[in-house]
């Protein structure tokens, strides 16, 4: 094939459908990639398959394959999806059965999982502790490696028409497609880079496409309501076209792509990839027509060897209650208002381990912010991590307590606790982590 | 005038690491930019961050910098007691810089 086109059916787990549906009716894909897996997100979906063992893959999974599969199908457009979280053999028979209903006979849906290194990472040194994972004791959940695109490319050359796997790369989803296709191979760093880059590019969808991108009166971007998904032409040097389908709203540009190109990046000559060290630093967009910016200037230096690896663990619960205040003098009723939970908390001592005290409005995002005079309103949040669910229930109470006995005119408290599932990370050696591929046919049982 | 006339910008984050890319607008603005927004200038401007933690990078071809900050996120998205735990909201912040255009000799 010399070019595929590759489009973005979701850019994170709660990502909206509708342009996800477009693509897959109207967009001529070859590939439809869906990447819902945040740092935090496997750690969750691993206490959710601790709970039920059938379950663990992403929530909107089922929503998801039932809007696009038929469709995809029909158009002959393969997906490739990380929506297995923390179990990917469920996911798949979850998405196969799916499948039967629909009545797409002879579908194939691969599982690729490999990724769940827990048995394995006691002795790896975590970067935020400097201690190993085995320190951790009862409190660690989930350890999950980062596969790279190997094991997604076996399940296509099997003959996949669904693809499900857990933890991989986020750009190792949309450079599976592109070795697979093209042949590319595994130590041809050049094109890995720019395949990485063109997934780098697409896995935030609509980030590129004129999403978290807005400034009324300054960057304006047309029709945001209706935005598209992104999709890429990707020839078989690695080198593409970024674009979205007509009558879709938003709008690609050099600077929407120049953001996404930086967008949780590092050191853009070395970013650090299963497959490839992936080297953005000459990176270059052009303005090709409306809505096309054909990227080039990617490359890459070899792999590391090594594979990251996110280690989720217990770490306390976080207690926290709002209250807002308004009118004359509401800064310093609602700094009272600190004041007095903190007193009334201070008895609780140690089993309270850390504080967040702010007005929102003030100075909730940046702590070091001017303090506005004469603001019209203002919402006090107190936040704490406690060593338990008990505690962090006393701190919403002291806060829900002001309503009575705090200072004048305190309304609308909210409260909440909710266990905290950190996540930290190291490096595993490469060749410790093996993918199998497990592979699912929809057959005609009435035949 | 402020940052915001001349640049936009993007924040992402990992782990307890945010970066915050900064992009020209017109060309023109590319050398004040490089030669003035240094990471000691960031640090002051956010006055919660120690300058030997923000580390920069340049793209002269898409005339961006890229400002990599460690430990920014008080422990990171997944610990950390903020609301905006990503810091979605840092690069926004950075636009409200004031900057005196240079006049070269």
């Amino acid at each position: 094939m010399s070019v595929i086109r590759i489009g973005t059916g979701a850019g994170f787990q709660g990502d909206r459908l509708a342009p996800a549906i477009d693509l897959a009716e109207r967009g001529a894909l070859d590939y439809l990639v869906f990447e819902c897996l945040g740092e935090r997100t496997i750690a969750l979906a691993q206490k959710a398959r601790i709970g039920d063992p059938s379950r663990g893959y992403d929530p909107l999974l089922e929503r998801r394959m039932r809007a696009v599969l038929s469709a995809c199908a029909r158009g002959g457009t393969r997906i490739v999806t990380n929506m297995g979280a923390a179990n990917p053999l469920a996911a798949a028979r979850k998405t196969a059965e799916i499948a039967k209903e629909l009545g797409l006979i002879g579908l194939k849906v691969a599982a690729v999982t490999g990724d769940d290194v827990l048995d394995r990472i006691g002795p790896c040194v975590l970067d935020e502790t400097g201690a190993p994972a085995a320190a951790l004791g009862a409190r660690l959940v989930s350890a999950n490696a980062y596969i790279g695109c190997g094991g997604l490319v076996a399940a296509l050359e099997a003959g996949a028409d669904v693809v499900i796997c857990g933890r991989a790369s986020d750009p190792a989803l949309f450079l599976a497609p592109m070795v697979h296709e093209f042949g590319w191979a595994r130590d041809d760093w050049t094109r890995l880079g720019r395949g990485v880059l063109v997934g780098h590019l697409l896995e935030c969808a609509a980030q590129i496409t004129g999403g978290y991108f807005a400034d009324p009166g300054v960057k304006d971007v047309p029709d945001l309501a209706h935005i598209g998904h992104p999709l890429a032409e990707v020839d078989a040097t690695g080198n593409a076209v970024l674009t979205k389908l007509p009558g879709t709203g938003g709008r690609i540009s050099r600077a929407t792509c120049i953001e996404q190109l930086l967008y949780e990046i590092h050191d853009p000559a070395r970013y650090l990839q299963p497959d490839v060290v992936a080297d953005f630093s000459g990176v270059t967009f052009d303005e090709t027509g409306p809505d096309r910016i054909a990227v080039s200037g990617g490359t890459g230096h070899p792999a590391t060897g090594h594979l990251k690896v996110s280690v989720g663990y217990r770490d306390g619960w976080l207690g926290e209650g709002q209250i807002s205040y308004a009118g004359a003098n509401c800064v310093a009723r609602g700094a009272l208002a600190i004041e007095l939970v903190q007193a009334r908390l201070s008895p609780l001592g140690t089993a309270i381990r850390e504080t967040r005290r702010e007005l929102i409005g003030v100075n909730s995002v940046w702590a070091e912010g001017k303090a506005v005079a004469g603001a019209p309103e203002v919402r006090m949040r107190f936040a704490a991590r406690c060593d338990s669910v008990e505690t962090a229930r006393r701190v919403s109470e002291e806060v829900e307590g002001l309503y009575l006995a705090g200072p004048a005119g305190g309304g609308g408290v909210s409260a909440s606790q909710r266990e905290i599932l950190a996540i930290a990370s190291t490096l595993i050696p490469a060749e410790r982590v093996k993918t199998v591929v497990e592979m699912k046919e929809v057959l005609d049982e009435t035949a | 005038m402020r940052l915001h006339d001349i640049a936009h910008a993007r924040t992402g984050d990992k782990g307890d690491i945010s970066n915050i890319s900064l992009i020209a607008y017109d060309p023109a603005h590319w050398p004040l930019i490089r030669d003035t927004i240094t990471p000691d200038r960031v640090a002051c401007h956010f006055g919660c961050f120690a300058p030997d933690t923000i580390t920069r990078y340049e793209l002269p071809q898409l005339h961006a910098l890229n400002f990599v900050i460690r430990g920014a996120l008080t422990g990171g998205v997944t610990r950390s007691l903020a609301l905006d735990a990503h810091g979605k909201c840092l690069a926004s912040v950075l636009l409200e810089m004031e900057i005196t255009p240079q006049v070269r000799s």
